[in-house]
């Protein structure tokens, strides 16, 4: 048999026709819908007198428009509470399971569905989200898809796909201390810019990827979209399956071992090919900041702002001349010496228990800096809880910190929470463009360590030479 | 779906890399549950600036934006299609597109035409100088041309075509192969570590 990657053993299972001339028929295994990207398909459904193929392989949340005050169910814009209610009304008349507001399972949807152990390894799972590409970090082909393509799945629980080129990069080597996997993945785009793995779903390898908790293969994962690439995946191995065993929808018992049987043959066979390779060493990558008004406008937090006069095209520089004058900085400006107003801590890419210990670690024994205003956003209820458990939330509030509901919150500013013009943000999101934010808003991408190190001293500062106090309270 | 066969239109120049979905329609649009009703919120924070591009009058009823290379990169937002073609513009022309955006503007009747970069710089350049600078494009013959001499093949997915010569609804054509579907999901059920609850 001829040698696979992992990506082609996952589209094989998947094939529900491969007509000539046409795009292939991909079966989908799990559709999660939330309140933006999903309307229109419903009332396309609904003006086509259509159902819901398969509720059971439907999840619906809410989490771009939802507050993150404690009081959830007044949503004071009119047309935001109306898209929520509409969610509400959808999912009862086509039978899709929803987490709300007040359920104890809400949070963002790329937060819960590994949570909750919907997300498995071998699945095709979509959304009409870009961030959809997490999921992959379970060996799992995940992606992002428009609200035409939601109503597709609803109809039809399959998209018409062409197959997509492969690319794998093979981080090598181990981290150093500081280094984070947000700091591997914004180094990776760094590297191939934006529109890097246009057409490719990107397989992470290599000693520095395997040695990823979960959480930090997500993170990678739910950047593979900021590189431009379809889909992002890794291997499913022994820490998966740790982190999967005894989640809510993980299969119990004898399916359990049956399904990891299945699991453990996703791996890329040793003789396959890639339509594209690279090799970054670990060593290589140091915590980053981007500086622009792209993921790809990335540096090491200890260099400085970089010149438009070396861009490689007479476009890239008029685009790095933009951008320096929407983030209002000037080329030779050292990193460190750039001053925050605000620190966001929280989205899909980093909201998850991980990054609240290790930001809390950070933070622990200091204070935020006066100009700072400064909050965590956990990424879902559970997460919310376990932290509190941990004594977390009292580290954060201590140091001045807001604590908030979960939700997407400022990574997009759906909701309330949002950048002043011309504000300032150190922020654990995934998107610097501009507005993103709010209006007139500056964002800088850091990994949770760099966000929380910056809201204490007011500005960027190398994590690496970080003085942690107290680190015995969260022993 | 509108078919789409031969266009000529003036061109909006746009000469920014990465122009992204975010951009194109910022989020504080993204509330509305409707389809339609994008196109006055097209670009809205650039458009604050009366000298953006699209704002000139010279590119009023324009229906081709000619922009740098990765357009639409960004959020899945299919909204950005819609304002889009809510606003008038039913071709793009460009170095590259991001891949969810080139799907979402297929199924709303957007022709995207992939040309080289200095074939696309060259649109950009025209079109800047030259005062109601038009272009003729012909899916049916894959061709784009202007007056002036400018005259380029490109090509594009043969389904992808297709569709949208046709104006064909994706969810139909999917439907004819029915069977297979319900043969395919009677084997796949049984594997039930792919199954999302248990
Ligand atoms: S947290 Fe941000 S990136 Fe993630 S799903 Fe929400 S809005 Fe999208």
């Amino acid at each position: 048999m001829a040698a696979k990657t992992l990506f082609e053993k996952v589209w094989e299972q998947h094939l529900v026709a491969e007509p000539a001339n046409e795009p292939t028929l991909l079966y989908i295994d799990l559709h999660l819908v939330h309140e933006v990207t999903s309307p229109q398909a419903f009332d396309g459904l609904r003006l086509a007198g259509r159902k819901l193929r398969r509720p059971d392989r439907t999840v619906a949340t809410v989490d771009h428009n939802v507050p993150t005050t404690t009081n959830r169910l007044i949503i004071e814009d009119a047309i935001a509470d109306k898209q929520i209610n509409t969610l509400r009304k959808n999912c009862k008349e086509f039978g899709v399971e929803l987490y709300d507001v007040e359920d104890i399972e809400q949070g963002i949807v790329h937060v819960i569905g590994p949570e909750l152990g919907l997300t498995k390894p071998g699945m095709t799972i979509v959304c009409g989200d870009s961030h959809t590409s997490t999921h992959g970090a379970f060996g799992a082909l995940a992606f992002g898809i428009g609200t035409s393509e939601v109503e597709h799945v609803m109809a039809t629980q399959c998209l018409p796909q062409s197959k997509p080129k492969t690319f794998r990069i093979s981080v090598e080597g181990e981290l150093a201390q500081g280094v984070t996997a947000k700091d591997i993945v914004l180094g990776i785009i760094g590297r191939i810019g934006t529109d890097g793995a246009t057409g490719y779903v990107v397989e992470y390898a290599g000693s520095a990827i395997r040695s990823l908790s979960m959480e930090g293969r997500m993170t990678v994962c739910n950047m593979s979209i900021e590189a431009g690439a379809r889909a992002g995946m890794i291997a499913p191995d022994e820490t998966t399956f740790a982190y999967l065993k005894g989640r809510r929808h993980a299969p119990k018992g004898a399916a359990w071992d049956e399904a990891v049987a299945s699991w453990s043959k996703l791996k890329t066979d040793p003789d396959a090919k890639f339509d594209r390779e690279m090799i970054i060493k670990a060593e290589d990558l140091a915590p980053y900041v981007t500086w622009g008004t792209n993921p790809g406008m990335v540096i090491p937090v200890t260099d400085r702002v970089p010149d438009p006069a070396k861009a490689q095209s007479d476009n890239d520089r008029r685009a790095f001349e933009r951008a320096l004058e929407y983030m209002d900085l000037k080329a030779g400006v050292a990193i460190e010496e750039i001053p925050v107003d605000r620190v966001f801590l929280g989205s899909c890419t980093n909201s998850r228990i991980e990054d609240l210990r290790a930001a809390a670690k950070v933070v622990t024994g200091y204070h935020v800096s006066p100009h700072v205003r400064a909050m965590v956003v956990p990424g879902s209820h559970l997460v919310k809880q376990q932290a509190e458990r941990e004594g977390l939330d009292k580290i954060f509030l201590d140091a001045g910190f807001e604590w908030r509901e979960p939700g997407c919150s400022m990574c997009l500013g759906m909701n309330p929470d949002i950048l002043q013009p011309g504000e300032r943000c150190a922020s654990t999101s995934n998107r610097n463009f501009e507005g993103r934010q709010g209006r007139g808003g500056r964002t800088h991408l850091v990994s949770p360590e760099m966000a929380a190190a910056a809201a204490v001293t007011g500005h960027f500062t190398d994590i690496r030479q970080w003085e942690f106090k107290g680190e015995e309270v969260l022993a | 779906m509108q078919p789409f066969r031969t266009l000529t239109s003036v061109v909006t120049p746009l000469d920014r890399v990465n122009v992204d979905t975010d951009q194109i329609i910022p989020k504080q649009f993204l509330k509305r549950i409707e389809r339609t009703g994008y196109g006055e919120f097209l670009f809205f924070d650039w458009r604050q600036d009366p000298n953006f591009e699209i704002n000139q009058p010279r590119h009023k009823s324009s229906q081709i934006l000619v922009a740098a290379k990765n357009f639409g990169c960004g959020s899945s937002r299919e909204h950005a299609a819609w304002a889009l073609s809510d606003f008038g513009y039913r071709c793009v022309i460009a170095p590259s597109f991001a891949d969810i955006f080139h799907s979402n503007a297929g199924k709303n009747g957007i022709l995207l035409i992939t040309l080289p970069e200095e074939q696309v710089q060259a649109l950009l350049d025209r079109a800047a100088k030259t005062e109601g600078y038009k272009l003729h494009v012909s899916l049916e013959d894959e061709t784009v041309h202007d007056d002036q001499g400018f005259s380029a093949k490109f090509s594009i997915d043969p389904f992808r075509r297709y569709c949208l010569l046709e104006g064909l609804d994706d969810i139909g054509l999917t439907l004819r192969h029915a069977d297979k579907l319900d043969n395919f999901e009677q084997a796949h059920n049984t594997k039930h570590w792919l199954a999302p609850r248990t």
